[in-house]
């Protein structure tokens, strides 16, 4: 099995996929999704299942295209000028690249969260009152103020922030930016969430909040995380997909890919032999 | 491979003579430098200063008038109370006069007086008397501002020591003034009227009023166009315009634009504004339309750069939330970019205000005595009026140039003071 990956590695697309008979209902799910930059194609025929509540990392080296296709399950790339997306991917079995789908709604289901902090320079109350604001998912002041309560507590930010909900949500500490932007995504009840290296700015006490943060939302969301870290990897994840250039190698239950990889690549990447 | 492996190039003498050389010329690089750049500085400021000195020097004396101050009898005689307005002023300054000079009684000499006060002497009483109909008959005390050889004569640019048929006054008429001064009537106060006045012939009248009115017109116009116009264009080329030939060719035509000379856009005003549409010449409106035209290429190239400069985190962030383009923009990335806007705009409008050649062209440079009504009244502009001053041959236009142009370089600063506070204050980090 594995000789024969070894030797058709220049050209296979192929996924190797883990099956795991424990694993919940399918939230997302990508057919042959083939990404171009103009000229330059950045992904290959990946298709890939996600299921809900839990958490998939996307590991790989860097411009491996994982978090090409984490911005393809929201379509951030459509910001990208010449950026053209082929193949399905769909949420709960509708295709988000249906033109009778409205990209506002299909952000509103999955939420992000980026490598860099990035709270508005607004008050805290109005960086995570502005998603339900738009949306219009509170009727009234007294509503919007659970949301806000609420969406901080989930995000483990309550009780730092609750007396000063006014100053700016740029005068917190980077970790706790960060939380604020996880509450800020949960405020507008997502599907979803996509994290794009979440840690990657944050130091290792922020860091181990945003994972514990990350273990208990996965009770209730389907998280995909893209990570550098394969610690990270190892201790938030259930599932985790090894991206290398531009395809998709290996899925599977994260415990089979750290400690039995299938393909020599993922083999080579999680023992540092490369990346 | 280890580090101590690698074989290190062969052992280079840095005390030899030609490396001590070659390190004490590029030193004495690096002091040239800074000493080009200090003296480019210093010419630089040095000139500005010379500017500066010369305008303040000759300026001043505008900012003070010679004031005569005179009992004034409302002769009833000479105004009806019915009907003030129409009244045989002239005869009352006249009387005025001689009864402040009795021994003067040359009929000749009786008229050289009035030279003494300015011309305007009886609309001004006129006015006084327009407005409380209740001093006929009473006298009043009335400070009036000299006519302009006594002003200059008073600041002592006019030279007593000057042969007397080079004098536009002659010794007697200095008798006189010596005389009001020795009681006491002569005052040299601030002289409010280079704000408060319109244009005159006489420079003794002669102030900035219809200008500022004229050139804030101007500016309300360039700005109420400009702003808008350019926001709305920058923001569709930086946010929503795609890449391509034709974007670039508006992008490098808008830059083209900023560097036209200002005249052109006069003489399209001139051709569009005033003969094919017909406008009214010597309009703020019109004038403001054009000055919008040079503005508009800065107030663009700046809000561009003041979106660029707001991070793409933020945007991603507005998205990220689904929020809609047209959200992102006006909840987030405009308000970010708001100061630098701001500033942009004020100094576009600085340079509008100090603008001249195209108002020329418009006829902004007409002799108009009354501050404009509205924007389609005939009007001056600050700029306007300092060409119109500069070109009059009286000495006390000269001062007023002067005092014109620090006026006009005072607004300047004040604007760019304000953007510079606008930038300081609202400018926001993340």
């Amino acid at each position: 099995m594995n000789d024969a990956a070894v030797a058709e590695k220049p050209v296979s697309n192929k996924t190797i996929v883990v099956e795991d008979p424990n694993m919940n209902p399918i939230r997302v799910a990508a057919k042959n999704t083939n990404v171009f930059y103009g000229q330059k194609q950045a992904l290959f025929d990946v298709s890939i299942d996600i299921p809900e509540r839990s958490v998939t990392a996307f590991i790989g080296p860097s411009g491996c295209g994982k978090s090409t296709f984490l911005r393809c399950i929201n379509r951030m790339n459509d910001t990208i000028d010449g950026c053209r997306v082929t193949g399905d991917i769909s949420l709960d079995g509708r295709d988000i690249y249906d033109p009778s789908l409205d990209v506002v709604e299909l952000r509103a289901r999955v939420g992000m969260v980026f490598q860099k902090p990035n709270p508005f320079p607004k008050s805290i109350y109005d960086n995570i009152a502005y998603g339900p604001k738009i949306h219009g998912l509170a009727r009234n002041k007294a509503e919007l103020d659970e949301i806000v309560e609420m969406s901080l507590q989930k995000a483990g930010l309550w009780n730092e922030v609750k007396d000063r909900l006014n100053d700016s949500g740029t005068g917190l500490s980077g970790g706790q930016q960060q939380r604020l932007c996880i509450a800020r995504a949960i405020a507008v009840s997502p599907e979803v969430i996509l994290m794009d290296e979440p840690c990657s700015a944050l130091d290792p006490i922020a860091t181990a909040k945003v994972e514990e943060l990350i273990d208990e939302l996965k009770e209730n969301y389907c998280i995909i995380i893209v990570t550098h870290s394969m610690q990270q990897a190892a201790r938030v994840s259930q599932r985790t997909a090894f991206f290398h250039i531009g395809i998709l190698v290996e899925v599977g239950p994260t415990e089979h890919i750290f400690t039995n990889p299938k393909d020599e690549r993922t083999h080579d990447y999680i023992t540092g032999r490369f990346g | 491979m280890s580090t101590a492996d690698m074989s290190l190039p062969a052992k280079f003498d840095w005390s030899s003579q030609a490396a001590v050389a070659r390190r004490r010329s590029r030193h004495a690089a690096d002091h040239r430098l800074r000493w080009i750049g200090i003296v480019a500085i210093m010419i630089a400021v040095g000139l500005l200063g010379i500017l500066l000195a010369t305008l303040v020097s000759t300026g001043y004396r505008a900012f003070v008038q010679t004031m005569a101050t005179v009992p004034v009898y409302i002769n009833p005689e000479y105004v009806d109370e019915n009907d003030p307005s129409k009244g045989n002023y002239r005869a009352i300054v006249k009387d005025t006069l001689t009864s402040l000079f009795p021994d003067v009684t040359n009929p000749r000499d009786q008229r050289d007086l009035g030279k003494l006060l300015t011309n305007n002497t009886q609309f001004m009483i006129r006015n006084k008397v327009v407005a409380d109909p209740s001093i006929i008959g009473t006298t009043v005390e009335m400070t009036l501002p000299v006519s302009d050889p006594f002003d200059q004569l008073e600041k002592g640019v006019l030279s007593r020591e000057l042969p007397e048929d080079q004098r536009k006054i002659n010794d007697k008429e200095i008798g006189w003034f010596d005389a009001l001064a020795a009681e006491g009537r002569i005052s040299t106060p601030f002289n409010w009227g280079l704000f408060f006045n319109s244009d005159s012939r006489f420079p003794e009248l002669a102030g900035l009023a219809g200008a500022i009115v004229g050139s804030f017109y101007a500016l309300l116009v360039c700005f109420l166009i400009s702003f808008p116009v350019g926001i709305a264009a920058a923001v569709y080329l930086e946010e929503f315009a795609p890449k391509n030939r034709w974007t670039d060719l508006v992008e490098v035509n808008i830059n083209n634009l900023a560097a036209v000379p200002s005249i052109v856009f006069g003489l399209l005003g001139l051709a569009v504004f005033l003969n094919f549409f017909g406008m009214p010449r010597s309009a703020p409106l019109v004038g403001g339309m054009v000055l919008s035209l040079m503005t508009l290429p800065t107030i663009i190239i700046v809000t561009r750069a003041s979106l660029k400069a707001v991070p793409p985190s933020i945007r991603e962030g507005g998205l990220g939330m689904g929020a809609s383009r047209h959200q992102v923009i006006t909840h987030h990335v405009l308000p970010l970019a708001l100061p630098g806007i701001l500033t942009g705009t004020i100094i576009g409008l600085a340079q509008a205000l100090g603008e001249t050649a195209p108002l020329l062209l418009i006829g902004m440079n007409a002799f108009i005595t009354s501050p404009p009504g509205g924007l389609l009244d005939a009007s001056t502009a600050l700029p306007t009026q300092i060409f119109i001053w500069a070109d009059s041959p009286e000495r006390g236009f000269v001062d007023r140039t002067s005092a014109a142009i620090l006026v006009l370089l005072g607004f300047l600063i004040i604007m760019n003071g304000i953007a510079i506070f606008l930038r300081q204050r609202l400018e926001r980090t993340w």
